[in-house]
């Protein structure tokens, strides 16, 4: 059990160097862009006084290293700033009263928001993804397993916004089952929100399913070659419980893998499904964010993007241990 | 959620059919309850409950349009009434003005609605370091004097017959005095509904006020909810799959969808929204008053309207005083595409050809980029060379509007002739966007400020009309098309006949002004 603590605890520290990098790329990245918060918010009204007003309120006039650092040693102490995108317009007068958002306040319901349609769609989609590739293992090269095959592969191969208009065609227009816009709130019923998230959920379930299906179908059938299976086989056991009892259990590090690799993605890959359905995602706010150059804003989501990708991957890897007795006990 | 069915929709959607074809006054049938939701486009997550930074159609329609009031307020046939002040007297060289405030008025909070009020609200524009795109407004008031506590006087570094309109901008809300900071950041107005909850760049949600003061004959809804979406084909969708009952800004290319649905109507108005093309009449060659006369011959606009806004809209006379404005010279020749006399004009200014560029994004406007190659095939027969520049979205009018000498541009337009001037047009305002001043036109600039001065009406038009005469022919500014103001509207709800065409969504006041049928 050591080993696994140590290697959890190197990858953590590996992850936070990842982060850190992270930030300078993101940070250098917003700041080559063309115009920043002041000339981005005030539009066409950007008279100089205004966009030099902003910046003074906003310390964008200081030097990028300076803001970098005064934004890096807040961070350290769990202080992720203020947005920009609320700071000095909840103000009484002109000059900055001190009145802010933090951009903890203004993350927090749109990640919660982010989390449940993630939940939702994991919900979905493992079980159906490990469900339809054992299937397909156990008839494979039937029609069964083709059609599987195919159907899935068409759906990971569509742009997202096509997938997500012909669910709104069949399930919002034609039949109108479920809603197409996915407008939740805080303060909305569990039912009703389960309700307007599941177009959303249902297109991101098509686009991550053929992933893991197809994981699932190969490592079994890889497993199904080897002689210990083919002993199973021999003593009789019916084909879906050597599946199950017995490839199964082997084939769980690669399934696992592939299925924190896809949660990541529902975490961060979002933004296209959000825009369709109107879904108040972090994905949105992230566009908006980089739109309007609200670098705060912009940093925390490229962090909590990064921390969700090195902490899913980091699981991932433990679990595959601790589902391999051979890496749990090593000699 | 409230599902109504298939049948219920037709039938109701008929009755309205029938009442507006029999032109009964729809107003009779007004009546109240429901819950209007709508699906709006211009939000984000900036938003607040500070007018100073409205700017789109979202914060306008949820703060002027439902939470707050202003002093004046433009109606849907451009005349002006009372808001929150019930009437006005001008002193007769029109520098001072006296306006009684409506008693017995109370915030959402239960503060009663008086002259400080005013007078604080005001200031807040010219604030230091305020960033109020309603400075200039408020700027030119030298003092602002309460009377009585239902009474203010104000007076103004030069004489303006229109102050009253523009005491109706949208920026101009008016807030509790001593709670400002409060009612910006929870909403607390004076309007017909107050905030229930309110999510930036998300949702608003407000529900009716009791016994407010504009009673039984507005805000007919018990709520209203915006939500906020900004993309075009998710407001269609939940138009059609009956989620909201109205969008704004539809996509020409989706219209025949929407016309084909009798669920839903379509509301088109022409305003004063304009898409131009300034130049800065300060740089060579657009300098020379031919060249730019030139560059107006040479662009074809029937086809822009055509082509660009699918014709949603109306010809350009190259002066920004639209259909909307009182003053608006509808019998001015039409200056048309005629590549000869382009030539003529590029004869005139010494030149066989010309060649210039041309910047444009689709920042600017919903296909200028189109319209800027339209216009570079059209002037290439009248021998000028438009190189088009395309520029990013991004930074577009803090880097390329007011800097590059011949850009696209858009301008909403303004509800009275002088707004528009002082604006744009008149010398070193900081929106001078052709940098139009005294060198181009005295006579230009004089009449600007007689007219701003007079309050006699027929002397107001004569001047104007000549002042639009001017800009046809010597402006700075190719202005080719007014685009109309297109939204669609489910038939469970009913508009008055008339909708204003300042603004989206009837002036942005569908809250106030709209019922469920």
């Amino acid at each position: 059990m050591n080993s696994v603590l140590k290697i959890i605890l190197q990858r953590l520290a590996l992850g936070l160097l990842t982060l850190f990098i992270v930030s300078i790329v993101i940070f250098t990245a917003v700041n080559m862009l063309p115009g920043d918060f002041a000339e981005a918010i005030l539009g066409q009204g950007a008279t100089p006084e205004a966009v030099a007003s902003i910046r003074r309120d906003l310390g964008l006039d200081q030097h990028p290293i300076v803001r970098y650092f005064d934004w890096l040693s807040g961070a350290l102490r769990g202080d992720l700033g203020n947005s920009f995108a609320q700071a000095n317009f909840a103000s009484f007068v002109g000059d900055d009263s001190g009145v802010r958002v933090s951009v903890a306040q203004q993350i927090a319901p749109r990640f919660a928001n982010t989390m449940f349609l993630a939940g939702v769609t994991a919900a979905i989609a493992v079980p159906f993804a490990v469900m339809l590739g054992i299937l397909a293992a156990l008839y494979r090269n039937s029609v069964f397993d083709k059609v599987a095959n195919i159907s899935t592969l068409t759906s990971i191969s569509s742009p997202e916004f096509f997938l997500a208009y012909v669910l709104i065609l069949f399930l919002a227009v034609l039949n109108p089952v479920l809603p197409s816009l996915s407008n939740i709130y805080e303060g909305m019923g569990f039912g009703e929100r389960l309700q307007k998230t599941m177009l959303p959920a249902l297109t991101l379930t098509l686009v991550v399913t053929a992933h893991m299906m197809r994981m699932t179908r190969a490592a079994i059938i890889n497993l199904l070659a080897s002689p210990y299976i083919e002993m199973a086989r021999l003593k009789g056991i019916k084909p879906m419980r050597v599946i199950i009892k017995h490839a199964l259990p082997n084939a769980l590090a690669p399934i696992i893998n592939v299925v924190a690799l896809n949660l990541a993605y529902l975490i961060t890959g979002v933004v296209v499904v959000e825009v369709v359905f109107v879904y108040p995602g972090i994905g949105q706010l992230f566009v908006d964010s980089v739109k309007i150059r609200d670098i705060p804003v912009v940093q925390a989501c490229c962090l909590i993007f990064a921390a969700a990708y090195i902490l899913l991957n980091l699981t991932a890897d433990i679990l595959s241990i601790l589902s391999n007795p051979r890496l749990r006990h090593p000699k | 959620m409230t599902r109504i069915s298939r049948r219920g929709l037709l039938t109701t959607g008929a009755a309205a059919g029938v009442l507006a074809a029999s032109g009964l006054p729809l107003r009779a049938q007004a009546k109240r309850g429901g819950r209007l939701r709508a699906a709006l486009s211009g939000a984000n997550t900036s938003d607040s409950w500070d007018g100073r930074t409205h700017s789109d159609l979202y914060m306008i329609a949820s703060a002027q349009g439902t939470v707050f009031d202003s002093l004046t307020e433009i109606r849907a046939d451009g005349s002006l009434v009372g808001e929150l002040a019930t009437d006005w007297e001008a002193s007769a060289d029109a520098k001072t003005w006296t306006f009684n405030l409506r008693q017995g008025v109370t915030f959402h909070n239960g503060k009663a609605f008086g002259a400080d009020d005013v007078i604080a609200s005001l200031q807040l524009h010219v604030a230091d370091g305020a960033k109020s795109a309603a400075k200039p407004i408020i700027e030119a008031i030298t003092e602002m004097k309460k009377i009585t506590d239902h009474q203010v006087q104000f007076t103004l570094a030069g004489g303006n017959a229109d102050f009253p309109y523009l005491l109706s901008d949208y920026h101009l809300l008016m807030y509790p005095a001593g709670q400002i900071e409060e009612a910006i950041a929870k909403g607390i107005g004076t309007g017909l509904y107050q905030v229930e909850s309110f999510e930036p760049g998300v949702r608003m949600v407000a529900t009716r006020v009791d016994n407010h003061y504009k009673g039984d004959e507005a805000g007919y809804f018990d709520s209203v909810e915006y939500i906020a979406v900004n993309d075009n084909t998710a407001r269609m969708n939940a138009l059609l799959t009956g989620q909201v009952d109205a969008i704004n800004r539809i996509d020409f290319k989706t219209e025949a969808l929407l016309k084909a649905n009798p669920m839903v109507r379509i509301q088109e108005v022409t305003g004063n929204q304009q898409y131009t093309f300034p130049m800065l009449t300060n740089v060579a060659p657009f300098s020379d008053v031919n060249v730019r006369r030139a560059l107006k011959f040479a662009i074809n606009r029937e086809e822009m309207v055509n082509k660009i806004l699918l014709g949603h809209g109306r010809v350009g006379n190259d002066t920004p005083i639209g259909p909307a404005n009182q003053y608006f010279a509808a019998d001015m020749e039409q200056t048309s595409y005629d590549p000869d006399k382009a030539k003529f004009y590029l004869k005139e200014a010494g030149m066989t050809s010309l060649d210039i560029d041309l910047s444009a994004s689709n920042a600017a406007f919903e296909g200028a980029v189109d319209a800027a190659q339209l216009y570079q095939a059209s002037a290439k027969a009248a021998g000028i060379n438009i190189n088009l520049v395309q520029e990013p979205a991004d930074g577009y009018w803090s880097n390329v509007w007011l800097k590059k000498p011949f850009c696209a541009c858009y301008w909403s337009g303004r509800a009275t002739e002088d707004w528009m001037f002082s604006s744009a047009y008149e010398e070193g305002v900081p929106w001078n966007d052709t940098q139009w001043g005294r060198e181009d036109s005295e006579r230009f600039q004089d009449l600007l400020i007689t007219a701003r001065a007079e309050l006699d009406s027929d002397k107001r038009r004569e001047m104007y009309g000549e002042m639009q005469q001017i800009l046809k022919d010597d402006g700075g500014v190719v202005l080719p098309m007014f685009a109309n103001y297109v939204q669609a509207v489910s038939n469970k709800v009913v508009n008055p006949d008339t909708v204003g065409n300042l603004w989206q969504m009837d002036n942005a006041r569908m809250a106030e002004r709209w019922w469920m049928a």
